[in-house]
């Protein structure tokens, strides 16, 4: 506990991957609910308030809504979810790719180092 | 909400509190941290009307603590004071009968939440028995402020996260105000709204947590380490 946060994000930014990364997996469907702040925050054994401001940043984007009296649901939209997903897997290739660029990989021979790094490791 | 207007608190000659001022809000949770004898403790006790401010105003819902305000105010000390021939069932009706905000039924549900029987005598309880029995009853009253004196000292990384749980769980967000006074940082990081850092009896930074993060990349312990690092260098000056 506590150093399960990394020092450079917001808690709350942090917890809001955790939870869209448990989304596009399918960990938590479309049209299910969410734990309640007070469920969630002990879980993961933070403050509500920041649980609160979690919920509310899901819900800007429009990833989770909220019913009132009910709680807060993933939404059943699934075209949301798939714009999600490719948003994330964009950034972490997007991230991929600077990296090698920095260690002076040019982007052609970047396919081929992937196709053999998962093969070395199959 | 409490407030401290340009509080000293001197023991003899002594000065354990030097030129206070901060304000506390309704409903959040603050840290007090800082190193031991940097006045954590006093700051506590000035809250719940234990120590008496030197010079300067300390109010509690805009009244000077003293024993009528402490039904507002519990107050869990860093000492060892359970009386070691007691049960936890005979410390809950002790604490019934001195507290009106006492409530019983949220002692028991405490007490098989954080694991702890009923009918051992309090001198056969580990110490991280004591520190979770300690807890109970504080947290069983219903009062509107909750000082805790370093709740986690001496305890095993498993009894914090019950302690961590226990809080979680059992405080009523809507109406408490809890602060803790802590060295130990890192385990209640993520519990906090905001922290109020002391050296030498003085407030020397108060911050949003999340802020730190979002404005400086840091979090507390970093963040320490650089103020600690500014103000000594200032010191040499």
């Amino acid at each position: 506990m506590g150093d399960q946060f990394q020092a450079s994000k917001p808690i709350y930014m942090q917890i809001v991957s955790k939870v869209q990364q448990q989304i596009i997996r399918g960990d938590l469907q479309a049209g299910s609910k969410l734990p309640s702040v007070r469920e969630m925050a002990i879980q993961s054994g933070v403050n509500p308030n920041t649980i609160q401001r979690t919920y509310s940043e899901l819900e800007r984007t429009g990833i989770v809504l909220t019913k009132r009296g009910q709680g807060t649901f993933v939404t059943e939209e699934h075209g949301v979810i798939a714009a999600l997903k490719r948003e994330m897997q964009d950034e972490v290739i997007h991230s991929f790719v600077n990296s090698m660029k920095e260690l002076g990989v040019p982007p052609e021979q970047l396919i081929q180092k992937v196709e053999d790094y998962l093969e070395g490791s199959s | 909400m409490i407030e401290f207007a340009e509080v000293y608190k001197k023991y003899g000659k002594k000065k354990a509190i030097h030129s206070m001022s901060f304000a506390l809000e309704k409903g959040k949770i603050y840290g007090l941290v800082g190193p031991n004898g940097s006045g954590k403790s006093t700051t506590l006790k000035l809250i719940a009307g234990l120590a008496y401010p030197s010079e300067g105003n300390v109010t509690v819902n805009g009244k000077k603590p003293d024993r009528k305000t402490a039904g507002t105010v519990a107050y869990l000390t860093e000492l060892d004071t359970l009386y070691p021939s007691f049960t936890p069932k005979d410390l809950i009706s002790f604490y019934d009968t001195q507290f009106s905000d006492f409530d019983q039924t949220r002692a028991y549900e405490l007490l098989s939440f954080m694991s702890l029987e009923k009918d051992i005598k309090i001198k056969h309880l580990s110490k991280g028995s004591r520190g979770r029995l300690k807890l109970v009853v504080a947290l069983a009253r219903d009062a509107e402020y909750l000082l805790l004196d370093e709740p986690f000292s001496g305890l095993d990384p498993m009894v914090r996260e019950s302690i961590v749980k226990g809080l979680l769980t059992f405080i009523d967000f809507e109406k408490q105000t809890l602060l803790i006074a802590t060295h130990e940082i890192a385990e209640i990081e993520a519990l906090l709204d905001e922290v109020l850092v002391l050296q030498n009896g003085e407030l020397i930074a108060h911050e949003e947590v999340e802020a730190l993060r979002e404005e400086k990349g840091l979090s507390i312990i970093e963040w320490m380490k650089v103020i600690f690092q500014s103000s000594a260098k200032r010191n040499e000056i």
